[in-house]
């Protein structure tokens, strides 16, 4: 059984926020008498997550996602509560607790802009005190998996998002972090560029059984990577488990769309007690609950003349849009 | 930094003040009054050119701009200082002007052959070690300054109010020696006029005390790295990860 590898409890953030009143008197009552508030974005939240493990974080923008992110990599201090990563205090920042993890935040780079990113490498394998022919070692091997060989000794305002990410992922992975921190890590990249990275983060997780914590705004990124999500809603989360549960929790029900042989097959299917979405010609489309989902269909099957029928489960981001403005999503 | 060679020329020439500042002196005859000949004066600016472009620190700006945009996390998580990545990045670029800044000198000695002089090693040794600790001393306080933006968020402006003393008491307009007695017994109690003056004076042959020249600039470095560092705790405490 894994251990667990991040503890937080009771964590809170606070911000002070100046606010100014609009136009030439705002800005000259502003000047002389500032009007700070304490903004609390972070609160008391608790969870455990274990060495190895793939954790998603949900919520809409200003949740506070990313706040905890930078408060479990160390970047920011907490106002209250306890935090350890990987038996570290973050915010202490302790030379071996940052060679043991890494942050990747999409769009905001570390490579130097108008160098090759191989200079970049080198210049970090050097910050981690890795020596040059092991440098080398790793920077083939992740250069091999992330497929980004040709690139490497191109400028990097040269390069592509796509290659500028995988670029910035290999500068972040050198020192062999045990824990990722991935604040949307494919936000603005194409399709094929979303999928490779995932692939990656996928082999990377299944090679050197690293934690990742990541966030991210593509449903696919979530579902494909991980099992578990927290879902955090303005500050405090309102659900932790199994992503799975949480889908079949929010969608209790199947679509079935129905091709009849005839139209007035499809006439009596609508009046025969079905849950009907819509209706056109001999199409029609049902909503089954999941529990249900075999009896339904059998009974459809043997008293009908059915042409075709698709079980359509309902899009993803449909129901994780429900959670991001869901204050409490416990089952 | 050799990614910048054509900007890193033009950052050589910009820094032509002390010629300009020659060129006042010289014409009005100031020298006189000092008791400086023309000649030991045109080395003086000539050297106060030379330590200029190989002391001149813009850390402050670099890192407000990285604050603003976000790009000091990155390197915040990382095992090292972020404020070394930035000395590298001078001391690269100090490498980088050193053919800059001798054309501009080979320049100067044509059209004025009379000042033609080579310092002995051991004078461009010590002048060489003035110069890079007056380097330390710029950068010190320019970061504490940087460390502000922990804070205030555009500490560039507080630089600014720096800048003034640092041109009028270093020695980059005029040689401390020309301020009245009065004023530069406290002139010499701040660090500006080690930045340019001292080791000018040093690598030019004019008479300087050597002693408390570098006494003061250790001095100084010493009283100035331990405010970096507890500015710098402070500041990674307030750090609010702005623009990320």
């Amino acid at each position: 059984m894994e251990k667990n590898i991040i503890y937080v409890k009771n964590l809170s953030k606070s911000f002070d926020v100046s606010s100014k009143e609009p136009g030439l008197k705002g800005t000259i009552k502003h000047f002389f008498k500032r009007k700070t508030t304490s903004l609390k974005v972070i609160k008391n939240i608790s969870f455990e997550i274990k060495e190895g493990e793939i954790v998603g974080f949900l919520g809409a923008n200003g949740a506070g996602k990313t706040t905890i992110l930078k408060m479990l990599c160390g970047l920011i201090y907490p106002t209250e509560g306890s935090i350890s990563v990987s038996g570290y205090l973050p915010y202490r920042r302790k030379e071996n607790f940052l060679k043991n993890i890494t942050l990747i935040m999409g769009q905001k780079q570390q490579l130097l802009w108008d160098l090759p990113p191989i200079e970049s490498f080198y210049l970090n394998a050097s910050i981690y005190d890795l020596d040059k022919l092991e440098a080398k070692k790793r920077i083939n091997k992740l250069s091999e998996m992330l497929e980004i060989d040709d690139d490497l000794f191109k400028p990097v305002r040269k390069l592509s998002l796509g290659q500028r990410m995988k670029s910035e992922l290999l500068a972040a992975l050198i020192h062999k972090p045990n824990i990722l921190f991935l604040d949307e890590p494919t936000l603005g990249l194409d399709i094929n560029a979303q999928r490779n990275l995932r692939n990656f983060l996928q082999k990377y997780n299944k090679e050197t059984n690293a934690t990742i914590c990541l966030t991210s705004h593509y449903m696919k990124d979530i579902t494909s990577l991980c099992k578990r999500v927290i879902c955090v809603h303005n500050g405090s989360i309102s659900y932790d488990g199994k992503l799975d549960l949480l889908l079949k929790k929010l969608s209790p029900v199947k679509e079935i769309l129905i091709i009849c042989r005839s139209e007035s097959d499809a006439i009596k299917l609508e009046k025969s007690g079905f849950m009907v979405k819509n209706k056109r010609k001999n199409e029609i489309t049902l909503k089954v609950e999941n529990k249900s989902i075999t009896s339904s269909l059998k009974a459809i099957l043997n008293n009908f003349d059915i042409e075709d029928l698709y079980i359509n489960e309902p899009p993803i981001d449909e129901i994780i849009g429900k959670i991001l403005i869901k204050k409490d999503c416990s089952i | 930094m050799l990614e910048y060679r054509v900007e890193i020329a033009l950052w050589a020439i910009s820094g032509i003040i002390p010629f300009f500042m020659l060129n006042i002196w010289t014409n009005n005859n100031l020298n006189e009054a000092i008791n400086i000949s023309n000649l030991m004066l045109s080395r003086y600016f000539l050297c106060a050119f030379l330590v200029r472009q190989f002391s001149v620190v813009w850390v402050v700006f670099s890192f407000e701009e990285d604050s603003l945009m976000g790009k000091v996390s990155p390197y915040l998580i990382q095992p090292i200082n972020p404020f070394f990545r930035y000395f590298a990045q001078h001391i690269a670029e100090q490498i980088t002007r050193f053919p800059f800044a001798f054309i501009i000198v080979f320049l100067f000695f044509i059209f004025n052959p009379e000042i033609i002089w080579i310092p002995n090693f051991g004078v461009l040794l010590l002048a060489t070690i003035s110069t890079f600790l007056s380097f330390l001393i710029q950068f010190l306080i320019q970061s504490i300054v940087a460390c502000l933006c922990f804070w205030t968020e555009k500490a560039s402006s507080v630089e600014r109010l720096l800048f003034i003393p640092t041109l009028f008491l270093s020695g980059l307009l005029a040689p401390v020696v020309s301020f009245p007695e009065y004023v530069k017994s406290w002139i010499y109690l701040t660090p500006f006029p080690y930045l340019i003056d001292f080791p000018a004076n040093l690598l030019s042959g004019n008479s300087t005390n050597i002693t408390r020249g570098f006494f003061m600039q250790i001095l100084w470095i010493l009283l100035l790295l331990p405010v970096f560092k507890k500015i710098w705790s402070l500041g990674t405490k307030k750090y609010t990860a702005m623009g990320s």
